[in-house]
């Protein structure tokens, strides 16, 4: 399992602007030391993440994906981290459905007072994605082996 | 074609310790659509604004990237330079390398390729970004202060001597707050009610002050400059205007046995009463869950025997609607009450107390008329243990905090005692002695020479009754550990300072950030003490932390100037992060569909359903959606539920996003 | 589902009136807790005072074999024993490497999370439900609860809600129709293994919680402690010599109360082989109306 420490994982956070990205602002002024491998990607609320979005990141080459916003009843704008939650939890049961390991995705509540919560999950989700490894089941479309694949079939 | 510039601040070394500020700058320059990059010392001071504005207009850029602390911080600063510079604010996007890198990441490599990766993605975006132009709203130049104790009590004073109208709300029958249950302040020795009433009367008969007592917030809409509120006016049972004060009812009412919540459950009140004499409004309120007219439709006292026929007993709750431009949360603290310290015996030992109930014996208008009697029996302790700390800066009782005025005032509470009774044996068991305001330590000094108070360093272990006597095992640290124990007769514990039970709903209700402890959280806590996450409410008092009287009148003050600084302009202007549905040429007019979702779940109600019509005939040609951007707040939650994409969030657009997430997970070719 | 019984060493003798009894309450309730084969000593003070690891594989040898044995859950009613044995489970289940040390020490794979429950939760969880049927009398008594320390602390490892005034052992005495007083003695110290080396102490401190027992308006002391009831029971006449007063109040065993209520005679709950006598508690038996 040696060569599993070389893997340094990229991993996508899509973060709102009031709650988590504020939490993770006051782990920066906290000083706060977490792993580098998380970038965050600023949205205003949880509630505009289309979540084609997290396709796309793995798709691109991330190797986990972070979601995060306010804890519910906190939201800024009332109701954006309901609509995120229940349109997690749809699409990851589809997720699940279409075989793709959804511990890969991470959805949580950081509010702007939990710089430690933030420094904790990027640690943890960081050794979570190292243990299982690089992302590899989505590959760009392979039009040449399609192609093969379908002559093969056509000629059966 | 885009020519982007990118700038990478050193912030002195904050960034540059650990990011290698250079090679991200020569990185920048090789991305696609950048025409020029630098890095430099200070980009927020002058020189550094000086050198962004005159490269824009150098090179001729057309938006710019700014790798810097975070966007929180200095946004709005930068966005104002590209204005100088003459180019749209809004194409001025902030790479955070600070916060999210330098401070939290060791110096490596990794990080430094962490900081590029993070300046790609932002330069993507700012590719894509379109020229916006703030929204002018209408600014209402009411105040609304929530909460009437002397944090509301100074800010709507400072406010209303402005020039504004200002509208108090208080939950308890009379404003006046804790301060008014106080006998007296440090470390003047003040008498509390004497400084404080003037002010609560000027706040009642001021002209542009209207005062709601018996009141709460049932809900907030709206944005700042224009809040929605609407307040339920609780049934106060008597009607005000009719009311003249003059107490027949409450001298009449039967019901005499309700614990008095002003004197701390130290004595009792009748069932219609006015919280104390000073009252602002001094007029009664029916406590209808013990009123035995409410509870068996008997007795009437009060309202047979009312001169001018005030009593209503039919009166109901009534919700009424104000339109505000600001608000100011002055809604104070409570202090710790509960069964949490068994080895003291609290809640338990009646003449072990807190020190709000100290306050009422010691008080001229208390249940002992100012004399420190034991509860138990109303005799006069000879000798009184207080404990500080009781609770606070301990993690095994849930409070790691200090609560701030506790050192202060029970050096306060053990100097009235033995003004009172000299001859007395006051001692204090204190872990440290926090006295910092000005004249804070001497008041402590005094109480300890002159006043002869024992201070002892150390924690109380445990508090048993043993006839009658309290007894007080403890700790004298400074003694060689020796232990103490000490037969008292009362015990005062300066329990800690906590949040009321109802803030975090009042805070979910306004919206506004909360920590833990359910304290309000301030915008920043070094440089906006008095302002929260969302624009248009500030805080004043100890509702965001425990605080004494001094920082709590500045702060109300600094909230007010706040307030008055939105109110300076008739029209204020908003961010332009909007929603918008698209809209194109005929046939289409827009892709839209009119299914409407969007306006569904659109927690602003900003999105309408508009009919497109023919323009001669008038025949309907499609219904669609429509952002009314004056009320859009730019959450973008229509934006990810529309189906086609037919709205999008300006600023936040769909382009925009799928280009930043693909910019950072792609180096450029 | 088997539960291990680990009676420790002072059940067998000085406390034996403990374990009498709380076999037969349980057997009243169709329990029967089997005995762990091979048990040995738990460490108690002297393992602590001596040496870190040997404090915590002695113990752990315990967890060990039981687990070996195919027991999920042991019944530890020593208070002592208990608080050891949960010490070496949050020591093996907190950190990898002392784990590994005491397997390599024991040469005994385990996962140390068998469930341990002292005497209180045993009798929540298995008597409490039950008790009901198997109550027959009301015992007219005002009992003061002693919990001593080690059910108490350290926080961590305590199963008791309100470390400071705990209400568990009043919840369980509930139903035998006892007064159970209020008293602020419940977990000060008794003095415990200075039993033997500093009696004096003992004394002292033992005297102050049965002067405190007897002031609230106690007529008996329950104890869920061995050493509790050995410093309480055994040393009372050096109390009385310390605090020269003649206090005879009963010291007993929780579960010789519940026995009593259960209709089980004094014999057979060992409540002849105390050191004061509690013929007044036996006495006080009032047959359950219908």
């Amino acid at each position: 399992m040696n060569f599993m420490s070389e893997f340094e994982p990229k991993i996508v956070a899509f973060v709102c602007n009031w709650c988590t990205y504020a939490g993770a602002d006051l782990a920066g002024t906290n000083r706060t030391k977490y792993a580098s491998n998380v970038k965050i990607i600023r949205f205003p609320c949880t509630g505009r993440i289309d979540f084609m979005l997290l396709m796309k990141a793995f798709e691109n080459g991330a190797d986990g994906v972070i979601v995060s916003g306010c804890h519910p009843n906190d939201c800024h704008y009332t109701s954006g981290n309901f609509h995120a939650r229940r349109r997690w939890i749809i699409f990851r049961s589809l997720l699940d459905f279409i075989g793709f390991d959804t511990d890969r995705i991470t959805f949580s509540w950081i509010s702007a007072a939990e710089g430690n919560k933030w420094a904790q999950i990027v640690d943890e989700v960081t050794e979570k994605i190292k243990s299982k490894g690089p992302f590899t089941d989505l590959k760009k479309l392979n039009c040449t082996l399609l192609k093969q694949l379908y002559d093969e079939a056509i000629t059966k | 074609m885009a020519r982007i510039g990118v700038f990478i601040c050193h912030c002195g070394e904050n960034i540059s310790a650990t990011v290698n500020v250079t090679q991200v700058a020569e990185a920048a320059s090789k991305l696609p659509g950048v025409t020029y990059a630098t890095d430099y010392k200070y980009m927020c001071s002058d020189p550094g604004q000086t050198m962004i504005i005159e490269a824009i207009k150098e090179h001729k850029l057309t938006g710019i990237v700014v790798g810097s602390c975070s966007p929180r911080m200095h946004e709005a600063t930068f966005r104002k330079v590209a204005e100088k510079a003459g180019i749209n604010s809004y194409l001025c996007e902030i790479a955070n390398l600070r916060e999210q890198v330098s401070w939290v990441h060791p110096k490596s490599d990794a990080t430094t390729q962490k900081a590029i990766d993070i300046v790609r993605t932002l330069v993507q975006k700012v590719k894509q970004d379109s020229p916006l132009y703030p929204i002018k709203v209408p600014v209402t130049k009411t105040a609304l202060i929530i909460g009437g104790g002397i944090a509301g009590i100074q800010a709507a004073l400072d406010i209303a001597n402005a020039g504004h109208q200002v509208i108090i709300i208080e939950k308890s029958p009379s404003i006046g707050g804790h301060m008014s249950q106080l006998s007296e302040t440090f470390p003047t020795l003040d008498c509390s009610q004497c400084i404080l009433t003037p002010r609560m009367v000027e706040v009642a008969q001021h002209p542009n002050i209207t005062l709601h007592t018996f009141a709460e917030v049932e809900s907030i809409s709206g944005f700042v400059g224009n809040f929605d509120v609407n307040i339920k006016l609780k049934a106060r049972s008597v009607d005000l205007s009719k009311c003249t004060g003059c107490g027949t009812c409450w001298q009449k009412c039967p019901s005499k046995k309700i614990p008095d919540e002003f004197n701390e459950g130290l004595s009792d009140r009748t069932a219609i009463y006015t919280p104390f004499p000073q009252a602002v409004p001094n007029k009664p309120v029916i406590d209808r869950a013990n009123c035995i007219w409410f509870l068996k439709g008997k007795c009437g006292l009060c309202k047979k025997n009312c001169p001018t026929g005030a009593i209503d007993y039919e009166m109901q709750d009534e919700i009424i609607n104000i339109k505000v431009g600001a608000i100011v949360t002055a809604t104070g603290f409570d202090i710790k009450h509960t069964d949490f310290f068994p080895e003291y015996g609290y809640g338990q030992y009646r003449n072990v107390i807190d020190g709000l109930q100290f306050e009422r014996l010691a008080s001229a208008s208390g249940p002992t008329g100012g004399e420190i009697r034991r509860p138990s029996d109303g005799k006069i302790p000879e000798k009184i243990v207080f404990i500080a700390c009781a609770g606070s800066r301990d993690k095994a009782k849930g409070i790691e905090y200090c609560s701030k005025i506790c050192c202060m005032y029970t050096a306060k509470h053990a100097m009235l005692y033995k003004h009172k009774k000299p001859e007395g044996k006051a001692y204090v068991f204190y872990m440290d002695i926090r006295a910092a305001g000005k004249n804070y330590d001497e008041f402590v000094r005094r109480a300890i020479e002159k006043d002869e108070v024992l201070y002892i360093r150390g924690r109380v272990s445990r508090i048993y009754e043993k006839n009658d006597k309290l007894i007080v095992k403890g700790i004298d640290t400074l003694l060689n550990a020796q232990p103490i124990e000490i037969e008292a007769d009362m015990v005062v514990l300066a329990t800690a300072v906590v949040a009321n039970k109802d803030a975090e709903l009042l805070a979910q209700k306004m919206h506004i950030s909360y920590d833990k402890h359910h304290f309000f959280s301030e915008a920043h806590p070094k440089l906006r003490p008095v302002e929260t996450n969302t624009a248009g409410i500030m805080l004043a008092g100890a509702c965001q932390t425990a605080k004494d009287i001094p920082d709590t009148v500045s702060q109300a003050s600094a909230a007010a100037s706040k307030v008055l600084g939105l109110f300076s302009s008739d029209e204020m202007t908003r961010e332009p992060i909007v929603a918008v549905v698209n809209r194109m040429a005929p046939p289409q007019f827009t892709t839209c569909t009119g299914c409407l979702l969007c306006m569904e779940v659109c927690p602003y109600n900003a999105i309408e359903r508009e009919e497109i019509r023919d323009r001669r005939t008038g025949d309907l040609i499609k219904v669609a959606a429509k952002v009314n951007a004056g009320l859009c707040q730019g959450c973008g939650t229509c934006v990810a539920f529309c189906r086609n994409k037919s709205i999008d969030l300006q600023g936040f657009s769909n382009q925009q996003m799928l280009s930043e997430v693909i910019a950072l997970l792609n180096q450029p070719f | 589902m088997k539960i291990g019984y680990y009676p420790g060493c002072s059940l067998e003798s000085s406390s034996k009136e403990y374990s009498k009894s709380l076999l037969a309450v349980a057997e009243k309730c169709g329990i029967i807790p089997e005995e762990i084969k091979g048990w040995s000593c738990c460490g108690a003070s002297a393992a602590h005072n001596l040496n870190h690891d040997l404090a915590i594989v002695l113990p752990a040898r315990t967890l060990a074999i039981a687990e070996e044995q195919g027991f999920t859950e042991i019944l530890v009613p020593c208070a002592a024993c208990y608080r050891r044995l949960a010490a070496a489970q949050y020591e093996v289940t907190t950190n990898e490497e002392t784990h590994k040390k005491v397997e390599s020490y024991l040469e005994l794979k385990f996962s140390g999370k068998i469930k341990i429950l002292s005497v209180i939760e045993f009798l929540q969880k298995y008597i409490s439900p039950v008790a009901d049927q198997y109550i027959v009398n009301n015992l007219n008594q005002k009992i003061a609860c002693y919990y001593g320390c080690l059910l108490a602390r350290p926080k961590e490892t305590s199963t008791l809600k309100r470390t400071e005034d705990p209400l568990e052992m009043e919840s369980v005495l509930e139903k035998t129709g006892a007064k159970l007083i209020n008293w602020a003695f419940k977990t000060e110290c008794c003095g415990a293994s200075l039993s033997v080396s500093s009696t004096a102490i003992v004394a002292k401190l033992s005297g102050k919680i049965i002067e405190n027992a007897v002031a609230s308006g106690a007529e008996s002391i329950v104890v869920a402690c061995p050493m509790c009831h050995m410093n309480l029971d055994m040393r009372r006449p050096e109390i009385k010599k310390q605090i020269k007063k003649d206090l005879d109040i009963p010291v007993l065993f929780i579960t010789q109360v519940l026995g009593l209520s259960m209709g089980i005679p004094a014999d057979k709950l060992g409540l002849n082989n105390h050191f004061v006598s509690t013929k007044k508690v036996i006495s006080s038996i009032v047959k359950k109306e219908a």
